[in-house]
């Protein structure tokens, strides 16, 4: 077979099935481990997912197309989904999305030639207060977007640099001077 | 009576540097309320018992009183038992579930820790929702380190209650925040909502007695048993008491997530809190919890405060406590149109009304929104989502309809001015 778990993955795979009562749960969290290895989880990802918890293959399968973000095919080395949700939308989302198509050359749910990047349009992110923003690869969350930001994210995307984690914004009230 | 939230200090996140560390949440009280409620003094029933006397509203978006939904639970029959913590936070508008893993996550871990016991729970889950992988990474530490000092696990603190705790990652589907999809979820399965009856309490995970509730919902408990259901419910709102992770986003000069009292009025959320609304514009409508709250014009609301009570007589709901800010330049057909697109897109497609009205929803608007749409498409909107309400098997179907007919009916003068004539007068 073209894919296969390590003994350590395996391992792993063990723990995450003492978690549950039976071995169905486990689909989720052993979908997630294959993609982390392999990139997306393609047919034959899932067969293997399949065989190795011993379930049927249309389960795992049926599975894999109901969540969005298992990647069903390869995609770029990195996804950008970026939020054009309510927050986001009236917050320029949709500016930053059509900013990134043409630095990029590509439109939403395409991936460059070169294999680098793919965009996604997705729904709200649960990061409505740093609108507008994007995920870069079902990872790091990058707020407050501006074209600028955009285009220095990219600059380090190409040489490999991931933005580091941004933490969220503490806020206190201001006291007021009446 | 105005609520005071001038003076309010934050007791969910608060300013405590590097509290999400355990030793540092020790020190400064953590785990407190745990052995409170392990020691003697306190009994199951007495602990679902305060905390029903405390009122804490569910803050996932229903509202109901947590400690009487505990009291839903079966007695035990040595069986297991589940409470699974909703961390699926997807509703649009909703960011404030994510600040308690990021800032407080103890806090919520003991807050599940005392709803297990008091309903006798053999394993608790936490469901997040699979984007936010860096805060289930959170979440996994924590529980890791509440493992390793005895708050989780076999004989807790020496008592002879005895509890898992796992993360359980979603991947990317709004519909298992509803609570019956996110045990099939729990499952393994895809996220079809389950009939109501049989209830969760009765029949949930694998068929045993379990009961959900949201993350912020939980970071309370502690806080009631350390003060009293007395104190919980002296905070905020007579009828939604306690505090609010208020998240505020679209066009403010601060936006963020504020703990405040519940029940501060709309104008000072937005005016004093939030900074105003940005570059100097004028305010034109609010959401107040989330995209499937009803819109309110900022004419509406004079006087309007953020609790239950208040926003129903203005016509809207409290919700997730999401609060959009919208400015005097926002195209609402726009806006409804995208709102709409959202339902249609995480509709599971297991209801006809549902799967088909969600669709209809957003064509009929993106067709308005292009310019092409009549009068006759408004009437056709509101008939259809009165057809889509109540009769599904969850409330994404309601949460669909009710912003499109109150935005419309709200703004009915800007969407009849984006439609053609739809008669042509008879020479
Ligand atoms: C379509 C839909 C989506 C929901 N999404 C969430 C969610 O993301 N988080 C949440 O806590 N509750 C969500 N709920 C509400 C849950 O079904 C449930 O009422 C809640 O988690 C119970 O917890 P609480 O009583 O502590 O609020 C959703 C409900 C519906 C109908
Ligand atoms: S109302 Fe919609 S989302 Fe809910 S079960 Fe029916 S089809 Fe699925
Ligand atoms: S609307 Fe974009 S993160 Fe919520």
């Amino acid at each position: 077979m073209k894919y296969e778990f390590s003994k350590e993955e395996l391992e792993q795979i063990e723990q995450i099935k003492a978690r549950y009562p039976e071995v169905k749960p486990a689909t989720l969290p052993v979908l997630w481990i294959a993609q982390k290895k392999f990139g997306h989880v393609e047919p034959e990802v899932q067969k293997l997912v399949a065989k190795t918890l011993e379930l049927p293959e249309s389960h795992v399968h049926g599975v894999a197309e109901f969540y969005t973000q298992y990647y069903k095919k390869e995609q770029g080395k990195f996804v950008l989904d970026v939020c054009t949700c309510l927050s986001c939308q009236i917050c320029g989302g949709y500016d930053i999305l059509h900013y990134l198509e043409d630095k990029l050359g590509i439109k939403n749910g395409e991936t460059t030639e070169d294999k680098m990047f793919t965009i996604q349009q997705v729904e709200c992110l649960g990061a409505c207060g740093y609108a507008p923003m994007m995920q870069i690869t079902n990872g790091v969350y990058v707020n407050h977007l501006t074209k600028e930001k955009v285009d220095k994210v990219i600059d380090g995307l190409k040489k490999g640099e991931v933005p580091e984690f941004e933490k969220m914004e503490m806020r206190k009230v201001k006291p007021q001077e009446n | 009576m105005a609520v005071d939230w001038r003076s309010y200090k934050p007791v969910l996140i608060p300013d405590i540097p590097n509290l999400n560390d355990i030793d540092v949440y020790i020190k400064n009280g953590g785990y407190e309320s745990l052995k409170k409620v392990l020691s003697d003094d306190w009994t199951p029933v007495s602990v679902v018992d305060e905390v029903k006397a405390a009122n804490i509203r569910g803050r996932g978006g229903a509202g109901f009183n947590a400690g009487l939904k505990w009291s839903f639970m079966p007695q035990p029959d040595g069986g297991p038992r589940y409470l699974a913590c909703n961390g699926d936070e997807s509703e649009p508008g909703t960011f404030k579930d994510r600040m308690i893993f990021e800032y407080n996550p103890h806090l919520f871990i003991e807050g599940a820790l005392i709803a297990a016991y008091a309903m006798q729970c053999t394993t608790i889950y936490v469901y997040i929702r699979g984007e936010y992988i860096n805060w289930i990474n959170m979440m996994d530490k924590a529980l890791q380190d509440a493992y390793s000092k005895g708050f989780i696990g076999n004989n807790i603190l020496g008592s002879d209650f005895s509890v898992n705790f796992y993360t359980h990652s979603g991947a990317g589907a709004y519909i298992c925040g509803e609570e019956t999809s996110m045990l099939e979820s729990l499952e393994g399965k895809r996220g079809y909502p389950r009939v109501k009856p049989p209830f969760p309490a009765q029949r949930g995970l694998w068929g045993r007695p379990t009961t959900i509730n949201n993350i912020e919902t939980l970071a309370n408990v502690p806080l009631v048993i350390n003060n009293g259901a007395d104190w919980f419910k002296g905070i905020g709102a007579e009828n939604h008491p306690g505090p609010i992770l208020y998240g505020i986003s679209g066009h403010v000069n601060r936006p963020g997530v504020y703990e405040l009292p519940s029940g501060v009025p709309v104008l000072d959320l937005i005016d004093e809190v939030a900074g105003g609304v940005k570059n100097g514009k004028k305010l034109k409508a609010i959401i107040p919890g989330g995209s499937s709250t009803p819109v309110l014009r900022a004419d509406q609301l004079d006087g309007v405060s953020m609790d239950s009570d208040s926003l129903r007589e203005a016509g809207s709901m409290l919700g997730t406590a999401g609060l959009v800010v919208i400015d005097e330049d926002t195209d609402m057909i726009d806006l409804l149109w995208r709102i709409a697109h959202f339902y249609h897109h995480e509709s599971c497609g297991q209801c006809t009304p549902c799967r088909e009205g969600t669709g209809w929803l957003e064509k009929i608007l993106l067709k308005i929104k292009n310019g092409d749409g009549e009068v006759k498409d408004l009437d056709l909107l509101l008939d259809l989502t009165t057809q889509m309400e109540g009769r599904t098997i969850c409330a994404l179907a309601d949460a669909a309809a009710w912003p499109v007919r109150h935005t419309i009916n709200r703004f009915r003068d800007e969407f009849e001015a984006r439609c053609k004539k739809s008669v042509h007068a008879m020479a």
